[in-house]
């Protein structure tokens, strides 16, 4: 098991929330869309210029930017 | 209307089906109006239930019930200001522990509430099956199975929402476990505030409280507002977050909303059985299509183009018709009132003013259809995945594209509601900086004069030419944002976190209720505002008119001429003489001073000028500044507008595209201006855009008619 930020995933790859490292209004956005510890999640994929990223969480998709996908801690495999 | 009417608001995630919910229980009796104070769309609408009437309240979708959006705030204040009598929460069956997170704060607000389960076709495609009876049981609620696209359930929905509604009870707050720190804090403010707070008969002591612990902003202004008791509740709040962020490295409100979701998982897990696991839907298959890497932007690319080639073919035929029948009412009016004023106020100011805006509507209801399947099927939202980078380097946002694009980035939306729709932007800078450049999009009152002056010069090259002025006016909106972020509004970014909801097939109701509730927008704003603009500027058109001593001249000339060929050259003659002495011939002449350079002629001003007023009015003052000036008073000339462009002298495609360039680009109109100033809070940014734009406007016409006479296109 090791803890990685979901920033580092690949296509495809699945993780499981860990913690979320930040508060205030992208905490709490994020939060509202059910990212909370211990939600599994898999990477769908990446725009055209590699930002933002495509997630599947919950049984249905969401995109955020690579800057806010580092204060998501996963753990993996 | 009985005075008893019940009341049922419908609350819901975006993308929940809840539109289609109120569409298929309202059917065509609904209005848009807006919430008191502020421009979030109120829409309200009618249901019948065995005859009787219910009053169905449409929310704005949001994901959550805190102060943290401006619409989470309206569907607040309006629950727990107007106390609708039931709330319908649209739940999306096939994503359910997401949707119930609103569900489980409904509840802990206490609103009687009936969940209407969407989407239960999808869930079952995705192999899952749900123990609605389950659900209902665990929840406390009833829960009512739909379908919404195809009306399946709506009835037994409505039913049960009446049937709860009208037995009025009391709002029953849930009281669920935050865990023992939280709770304990919850009991000591509660406390605190059972007696104190003016809202203390209608909210529970525990939900106020529940507020301050997640720091919920406007709960806490109010609590701020009584001195003594913020004295005593603060710091309690601080007590329980520093505790929390010593024991468990987090906030009271991440905790807090940990709980939530273990209260949802623990209902999902009873109810919810996931047959099967399908590993790959549908959406994600298409999805890996259109958002690769290399097919994502050319596709995207070739529906932009796509939506003109379909907007312009299909509208060819009928925008005819509305041009013959304008044509047709003023022949006949000629034909019934003897000339005069009164002739002339109603077939040049009213039937030819308004004419030339209604003429337009099948095109702008054209585009307003395209809109609506991009919107409706899902589309729309992957632009903004795949346009949100891009964007950021311009100091915008994904969601930017989206007030683009209802602005006119496809061509045909409008100022207004995109100025608005900045709204779910949470970046102030970058919020600014897109309502800014909002306006260089190609709204659809641009369309008719880019329409008339491509017809009249461009005409073998409609698409081509739209499609350039399309990119010219992306590359102006985006070097501006690019320029206004590293002077004025310099900042840094806020989130972009969205929901990309599944790929759908849109229904033909949706999209038809969608394109009419837009063109009818457009089709208000022409009756009454341009009406209005359209009498004041035949007015300043039609007055002062030429002194007596001249009118004497001209009819003394007319006494004199020997044949009908010189009779109709005094008659013209007479007519310029006359136009050019009204108020409007004499500032178009002034500003000729400047718009020289520019290839404008003094009609071309006087019609700018009009536009100020709504882009619109560009067309009917051309219009009326050419039928009146070519002395057509005797009978509306069944030539349009564009032949008659065409055949004027001083008229080149080159001055043709210099004014198309302006007019995308020169201040927005008062319409739009005024939301701006709504928006931002003051005149500064309205009367920035004005003076702003109109320069830029101006330098670039100057570089595009210079420039091509230089390189020997005009």
């Amino acid at each position: 098991m090791q803890t990685i930020s979901l920033r580092h995933l690949a296509p495809g790859q699945s993780a499981v929330v860990a913690k979320v490292t930040t508060g205030g209004e992208l905490g709490r956005r994020l939060r509202d869309m059910g990212l909370v510890p211990g939600t599994p999640l898999k990477v769908i994929g990446r725009a055209p210029l590699k930002d933002p990223v495509e997630i599947k969480l919950r049984g249905y998709n969401l995109t955020l930017r690579n800057n806010e996908a580092d204060h998501i801690i996963v753990e993996v495999e | 209307m009985s005075q008893a009417q019940l009341i049922v608001a419908l609350a819901g995630n975006p993308n929940a089906g809840k539109t289609s919910l109120f569409n298929a229980l309202t059917g065509a009796r609904q209005h848009v109006g807006n919430y008191p104070g502020v421009t979030v769309d109120k829409k309200e609408g009618e249901a019948r239930l065995d005859g009787q009437a219910v009053k169905i309240v449409d929310l704005p979708g949001t994901y959550s019930l805190t102060a943290y959006s401006l619409e989470e705030l309206v569907a607040r204040n309006y629950l727990i200001g107007d106390r609708p009598d039931v709330v319908v929460d649209v739940v999306d069956a096939s994503n359910l522990e997401r949707n119930l997170y609103l569900a489980v704060q409904l509840m802990e607000l206490g609103v009687p509430l009936v969940i209407g389960l969407n989407m239960m076709d999808v869930a079952e495609q995705r192999g899952m099956k749900i123990d609605v009876a389950k659900l209902s049981q665990l929840m406390g609620l009833p829960v009512v199975p739909l379908v919404a696209r195809s009306g399946q359930g709506v009835q037994e929905l409505l039913r049960q929402a009446v049937l709860l509604g009208s037995q009025h009870p009391q709002w029953k707050p849930l009281n669920i476990s935050y865990g023992a720190d939280v709770d304990q804090g919850l009991s000591e403010l509660a406390a605190l505030l059972e007696g104190a707070t003016p809202r203390q008969g209608l909210l529970s002591a525990r939900w106020l409280a529940l507020k301050c612990l997640e720091g919920d902003s406007e709960v806490m202004e109010r609590v701020r507002e009584n001195q003594a008791l913020a004295g005593q509740i603060l710091p309690v709040c601080q007590r329980l977050s520093e505790h929390m962020r010593a024991t468990l490295d987090d906030e009271p409100e991440s905790v807090i909303a940990d709980y939530r979701y273990g209260f949802i998982s623990a209902i999902a897990r009873q109810a919810l059985v996931l047959e099967r696991e399908v590993r790959m839907d549908f959406s994600d298959k298409v999805d890996r299509v259109l958002t690769n890497r290399l097919i994502g932007p050319l596709f995207l690319l070739g529906v932009l183009y796509g939506v003109y080639q379909f907007v312009f073919w299909a509208s060819k035929t009928p925008v005819e018709w509305f041009e013959r029948l304008f044509g047709w009412l003023g022949g006949a009016v000629e034909a019934t009132l003897p000339e005069g004023i009164l002739r002339s106020l109603i077939v040049s100011g009213v039937i030819d003013g308004v004419g030339g805006v209604l003429g337009f509507v099948p095109l702008i209801m054209f585009m307003f259809f395209a809109i609506a399947i991009m919107e409706d099927s899902g589309y729309m939202a992957r632009m903004a995945y795949l346009m949100d980078r891009l964007l950021r380097a311009f100091g915008l946002h994904g969601n930017s594209v989206i007030s683009l694009i209802v602005g006119g980035g496809i061509s045909g939306g409008c100022a207004v509601p995109a100025v608005m729709a900045t709204r779910t932007l949470k970046d102030p800078q970058a919020r600014l900086a897109t309502i800014l450049v909002v306006p260089f999009m190609n709204c659809g009152a641009k369309l008719p004069v880019y329409s008339l002056l491509i017809s009249a010069f461009f005409a073998h090259r409609q698409a081509d030419v739209m499609f350039a002025l399309t990119i010219i006016s992306w590359g102006v909106a985006l070097l501006a944002a690019r320029l206004l972020r590293s002077s004025l509004l310099k900042g840094s970014q806020a989130p972009f976190v969205m929901e990309l909801p599944p790929y759908r097939t849109p229904t033909l109701k949706g999209l038809f209720i969608h394109t009419w509730e837009r063109t009818w927008q457009y089709v208000k704003k022409a009756g009454t505002i341009l009406l209005a603009v359209s009498l004041v500027v035949w007015a300043l058109m039609s007055f002062p008119g030429l002194d007596a001593q001249q009118a004497a001249r001209y009819e003394r000339l007319a006494a004199q001429a020997q044949s009908d060929q010189e009779r109709q050259e005094v008659a013209n003659q007479r007519a310029a003489a006359e136009l050019s002495a009204t108020v409007a011939g004499r500032l178009g002449r002034v500003l000729t001073v400047v718009t020289d350079p520019l290839g404008f002629d003094w009609r071309t001003n006087v019609a700018l000028v009009g536009g100020l007023a709504a882009k619109e009015v560009i067309v009917s003052t051309m219009g009326t500044a050419y039928s009146l000036g070519q002395g057509a008073k005797k009978s509306v000339d069944a030539e349009p507008l564009a032949k008659r462009l065409a055949a004027s002298p001083g008229w080149t495609p080159l001055a043709a595209f210099a004014l198309m360039i302006f007019v995308m680009i020169y201040s927005p109109c008062v319409a739009t201006l005024a939301v701006i100033r709504r928006e931002t809070g003051g005149w500064r940014w309205p009367l920035f855009a004005m003076l702003h734009h109109t320069l830029v406007a101006y330098l670039l016409a100057l570089l595009v008619y210079q420039g091509g006479r230089l390189l020997g296109l005009g």
